[in-house]
């Protein structure tokens, strides 16, 4: 379930991304134009197949939430900050320069320096620890 | 410029949206298996947990503003960006929880910014 979060999620925002590139800048100001923009950017295939990317990501995502803590799912899917960059690389085309990398690899070690530390770390209340 | 309305958009309404649809799986229990009977079942005891229309309509917002910023940066400036969700989330958690977020906590999430920092010096 973890291995589908870390693969799907990535996957739709890398769709996403190319349709949105696809559609070009957004005008989103008189009302009709917003709702052309609307009209373009959900008639993108490549948006439809993000959006169910995204949807398997929110159903494995929210699975893996009903049996584990979400202190272990969220540093788990942290992976996928690197599986973005690696798809976009091979599917977009886009140029991950070394300092990208290098902040993607120092984004990820903060957020197991963050998983390693106790779940609970809050004192219980003096009050309640007394209490009977 | 549109970056100051979507990435704090991003940032603000997917930690609030994902802690609201944590609350409500938790109501709404373990999943007994992957049969799609037993995955209706769960779906349908969901749909009906106020938490998770809360927590769907905040990540909608954030998805809007995730389209937003995918149309003028790229996937691999935008995604790991959001990652400042999780010093979000820890000053949610000290302001609105007042829970103790302990020292080396605090460090991972130096660590958090100073990666968003290269990933936004990376930028130009």
């Amino acid at each position: 379930m973890i291995l589908v979060m870390i693969l799907a999620g990535p996957l739709g925002n890398v769709l996403l991304g190319r349709g949105m590139k696809h559609v070009g800048p957004l005008s989103l100001w008189p009302l009709p134009v917003l709702l052309h923009t609307a009209l373009t950017v959900f008639s993108t295939p490549s948006i439809w197949l993000g959006i169910a990317a995204l949807i398997t990501f929110f159903i494995s995502w929210s699975l893996a939430l009903s049996w584990a803590d979400y202190s272990f799912v969220r540093p788990a899917s942290s992976l996928a900050y690197g599986v973005v960059a690696l798809l976009g690389w091979l599917i977009l085309g886009e140029h991950v320069s070394p300092l990208r990398w290098a902040g993607i690899a120092v984004i990820c070690l903060g957020v197991l320096v963050v998983s390693r530390t106790a779940p609970k770390t809050t004192p219980r209340n003096p009050v309640e620890r007394v209490a009977p | 410029m549109i970056g100051y309305i979507v990435f704090p958009t991003i940032v603000l309404c997917g930690t609030g949206g994902e802690l609201c649809v944590s609350r409500a799986m938790k109501s709404v229990g373990e999943a007994e298996g992957f049969r799609p009977a037993q995955l209706l079942r769960v779906a349908g005891r969901a749909i009906v947990e106020p938490w998770m229309w809360a927590g769907v309509g905040m990540m909608a917002l954030a998805f809007f503003s995730l389209l937003g910023a995918l149309s003028a940066y790229s996937v691999s400036f935008v995604v790991p960006v959001t990652a400042l969700d999780y010093v979000a989330a820890a000053f949610g958690s000290v302001v609105f929880l007042h829970e103790h977020v302990s020292p080396q906590r605090w460090l991972g999430l130096v660590f958090v910014v100073i990666g968003v920092t290269m990933v936004f010096l990376s930028k130009s």
